[in-house]
C-alpha cells in the first residue's frame, strides 16, 4: 500500500467517483482554475472541464442551495465551502434545505449531496477563521456529518458519501491535509456511522476523532513509556454517532477521556459522556474527563491560540486523572 | 385588451374552460379550505391564493411536462395547476396519510415531483438557489426542461433572490424566474420594503431580460408566459417576468361570514381574475352563463369528492414519524 497525505487521498478519492459517475460534479469557490484553495482539486479542471469542476462566485448561500436543487434533480453534487465558517452564510440552505427537504416532502426525493468544508484552529487566522463547529452541523436529523481523521478513512468515506442518497457534511481539516497514512490504490468505501479502534490499550478508552486522534495518538505514546495503555476509538462520523466499540472498551478500561478540538459546551464530550451514562454507567470506575478547545473565540497571537486548543499534554494529564 | 382578445381567438374552447375550470376550482378549494381551518382541521399556517389565481393558471397553462415548478409556501393554486389533484391537495391540508407529503410537509409543502412540481417552500427566498441547482442539473444532462421558479415580491429583498438571479447569469442556466407582485410582503408594502417599485429593475442590475404583465388577466399572463418561456427555451438563458396581481380583499381565513355570503360566481368583483375572466369569455360570445354555471357545478362536485376524501383517509400510522429521514441506514 501506498503511503499518501490527507490531500492525496481526498483527492484520489474525488477523481475515481468522477471517473466513476457522470452524475458526480464539483461546485465551489476557486476548486476550478485555481485548483482548489488547499489544492485539492488541481488538474481537475483540465481532465473534467468547466461543466463538472464548476467555479461559483462567492456566495455559499446559492453554491449550496443550488447543489440541493442539482441533488434533487438526480445529480451527485459536491459542494465545496472554503472553510466550516462560511458554512453559517449557507447554514439555512444546510438546516432547513439539505436535512429536511428529503422528509418534509414525504420521502418523494433524495438529496445526495455532500458539502465538503475546511474546519480546525491552529494557524493564526483569527477567530472567523478558525473554528471547530462540527458539532453543529451534526444536531441536525437528515445530515449526516463525517470527519475522518486518517487519508485512509477519507478516501474511503469519501467515496461512500458522494454515493449515498442522503445529505453529507464532509468535514476535513486544515492542519492534517499533509497528513500521511497507507491508502490503497483504487476503489473501496468505508461504512458510514461505524466507528473504529486506532489503538489497542487497556487501561483507559480515548474517544475522540478528527485532529483529535492525532493529538489521542501522541499522548498514547507517552502514556506508553510510563505503561498506561490506552485504547483509542476514532468515530469518524458524529451522525450517525457510534458508540457500539466505545462501549466494548470501557467494559474493559472502566475509564473514558473524550478529546476533541471544538468547544466542550454542548460538545462531543458532552454527547459521548452522556450516552455513556446512559448506556453503561454500571461499569465505570471514574467520571468521564472532557479534552476541549477554552471557551473563547480563538485569537490571533499564536501562543495564546495554542493555550486555547487541546494539546497532548491536556489529553495526558485526563488519563492521568481518570485512572 | 387587443393582445388579450388575439390570445382567446387562438385558444380552443376546450382549453378557455378548462381554464376557467382551474381558476374556480383553486378559488373554491380556498374558500373551502378557509373553512376547515376555521373548523380547526388544518394547523399551522394557511396561505390563500385567492386573487391571484389568473398568475400560476396562465402561466403553467403553456409549461410543458419537463419543465419544473417551484414556488414559495402561498402553494396550493400553483399545486393545482401543476395537476395535482384536489384530494391529495386536501388531504395534505388534513395532514392525512393520503396527501401529497404523506401528511409531512401541510399547506406550505404541497409537492408532485411525479408532475414536476418541487413544492411549496417556507424560507423566504430558499427555493430560488434550488431552481438554480434544478435548471442546472438538467441543462448539464442537456434536458430539454426549463425551470419555472415563481416567488412573491418580499422575496426579491433577501440575499438569496440576487445570489440565485447572478448565478442564473453568469451560469446560463434556463430559469423562468416569475414574480408575483402581489404588493405586500405579508403587511408590508412594496414601497416600504424595496429600493425599488418596479420589481423587474432589479433583473436589469443583472442584465437579465425582463418585462410586466397584468397578473389580473389570465390571457395575458399566457400570453407572457408562452412568450417568456419560449425565449429561455430556445436560448437557454434565464428570463424576468414580473406579474402584478393582489390579495383579493375580504377572503382572509379569518372571515367566514363573507364565505358565506359569497357562493355565487355573479359576486366575484369586476376587477376580479374570475370576474375578469367570465366576462370576457361571455363577451367574446363563446360561452352563455349556464354553460359556466354547469362548469362551476362540476367544480363545486370535485371540491366536495376531495374533501370527502381526505376526511375519510386515515392519519400517518405511528411508525411514519421515522420514515423517509434518511434514504439509507
Amino acid at each position: 500500500m501506498a503511503e499518501i497525505t490527507m490531500r492525496e487521498a481526498i483527492s484520489q478519492a474525488l477523481w475515481e467517483e468522477m471517473e466513476r459517475d457522470e452524475r458526480v460534479f464539483i461546485m465551489g469557490e476557486e476548486v476550478g482554475l485555481w485548483g482548489g484553495t488547499y489544492a485539492v482539486t488541481r488538474g481537475f479542471y483540465d481532465h473534467f472541464g468547466a461543466e463538472r469542476v464548476r467555479d461559483t462566485p462567492i456566495a455559499e448561500g446559492v453554491i449550496v442551495g443550488a447543489a440541493n436543487g442539482a441533488a434533487m434533480a438526480g445529480l451527485r453534487p459536491v459542494a465545496e465551502l472554503m472553510t466550516i465558517n462560511f458554512a453559517f452564510l449557507a447554514m439555512d440552505q444546510i438546516v432547513n434545505g439539505s436535512a429536511k427537504l428529503r422528509a418534509m416532502f414525504g420521502g418523494q426525493f433524495t438529496v445526495p449531496i455532500v458539502i465538503r468544508a475546511v474546519g480546525g484552529g491552529g494557524r493564526q487566522l483569527g477567530s472567523t477563521h478558525s473554528q471547530t463547529p462540527d458539532v453543529v452541523f451534526a444536531h441536525f436529523p437528515g445530515m449526516k456529518v463525517i470527519a475522518p481523521a486518517t487519508p485512509y478513512d477519507a478516501k474511503g468515506l469519501l467515496k461512500a458519501a458522494i454515493r449515498t442518497e442522503d445529505p453529507v457534511m464532509f468535514i476535513e481539516h486544515a492542519t492534517m491535509y499533509q497528513t500521511k497514512g497507507e491508502v490503497p490504490e483504487g476503489d473501496y468505501l468505508e461504512p458510514i456511522g461505524v466507528s473504529k479502534v486506532q489503538r489497542e490499550g487497556t487501561d483507559v478508552t480515548i474517544v475522540t476523532y478528527s485532529k483529535g486522534l492525532q493529538l489521542s495518538l501522541q499522548a498514547a505514546e507517552q502514556l506508553a513509556a510510563d505503561g498506561i495503555e490506552a485504547q483509542i476509538i476514532d468515530l469518524r462520523s458524529l451522525r450517525p454517532l457510534d458508540l457500539g466499540p466505545a462501549i466494548e472498551s470501557l467494559k474493559r478500561t472502566n475509564r473514558a477521556v473524550v478529546v476533541e478540538e471544538g468547544w466542550r459546551s454542548y460538545g462531543v464530550g458532552a454527547e459521548v459522556a452522556s450516552r455513556l451514562y446512559e448506556q453503561a454507567f454500571d461499569y465505570f470506575d471514574a467520571p468521564v474527563k472532557r479534552v476541549a478547545q477554552v471557551e473563547v473565540p480563538l485569537p490571533y497571537n499564536r501562543e495564546l491560540e495554542q493555550m486555547a486548543l487541546p494539546q497532548v499534554g491536556d489529553i495526558v494529564k485526563a488519563v492521568q486523572e481518570v485512572l | 385588451m387587443a393582445e388579450a382578445d388575439v390570445a382567446l381567438k387562438a385558444l380552443d374552447e376546450k382549453e378557455m374552460l378548462r381554464l376557467y375550470h382551474e381558476m374556480v376550482l383553486i378559488r373554491r378549494l380556498e374558500e373551502e379550505s378557509a373553512r376547515l381551518y376555521q373548523q380547526g382541521k388544518i394547523g399551522g399556517f394557511l396561505h390563500l391564493y385567492i386573487g391571484q389565481e389568473a398568475v400560476a393558471s396562465g402561466l403553467l397553462s403553456v409549461r410543458r411536462p419537463e419543465d419544473r415548478v417551484i414556488t414559495a409556501y402561498r402553494d396550493h393554486g400553483v399545486a393545482i395547476a401543476s395537476g395535482i389533484e384536489a384530494k391529495y391537495v386536501v388531504a395534505e391540508l388534513l395532514g392525512k396519510a393520503t396527501g401529497s407529503a404523506k401528511g409531512r410537509g401541510g399547506s406550505m409543502h404541497l409537492a408532485d415531483v411525479d408532475l414536476n412540481f418541487w413544492g411549496g417552500h417556507a424560507i423566504v427566498g430558499a427555493h430560488l438557489p434550488l431552481a438554480a441547482g434544478m435548471a442546472m442539473a438538467d441543462k448539464y444532462r442537456g434536458d430539454s426542461g426549463v425551470t419555472i421558479c415563481m416567488f412573491g415580491d418580499g422575496a426579491t429583498n433577501i440575499g438569496y433572490f440576487h445570489e440565485a438571479l447572478n448565478l442564473s447569469m453568469v451560469w446560463d442556466l434556463p430559469v423562468l424566474w416569475v414574480c408575483e407582485n402581489n404588493q405586500y410582503g405579508m403587511g408590508t408594502s412594496v414601497e416600504r420594503a424595496s429600493a425599488v417599485e418596479e420589481i423587474r429593475q432589479k433583473a436589469e442590475g443583472y442584465q437579465m431580460p425582463n418585462s410586466r404583465v397584468n397578473g389580473m388577466n389570465v390571457l395575458e399572463v399566457r400570453s407572457a408566459a408562452e412568450e417568456t418561456l419560449g425565449y429561455v427555451r430556445e436560448n437557454g438563458t434565464p428570463y424576468f417576468l414580473e406579474v402584478i396581481t393582489y390579495r383579493y380583499q375580504g377572503h382572509s381565513i379569518g372571515d367566514p361570514e363573507r364565505y358565506r355570503e359569497r357562493d355565487e360566481v355573479d359576486q366575484w368583483r369586476e376587477d376580479d381574475p374570475i370576474g375578469i375572466f367570465r366576462a370576457h369569455l361571455m363577451d367574446a360570445g363563446n360561452f352563455t352563463a349556464d354553460e359556466l354555471k354547469q362548469e362551476e357545478e362540476l367544480v363545486d362536485r370535485e371540491v366536495e369528492e376531495a374533501v370527502e376524501f381526505a376526511e375519510s383517509s386515515p392519519d400517518p400510522p405511528p411508525e411514519a414519524l421515522f420514515e423517509d429521514i434518511y434514504a439509507e441506514e
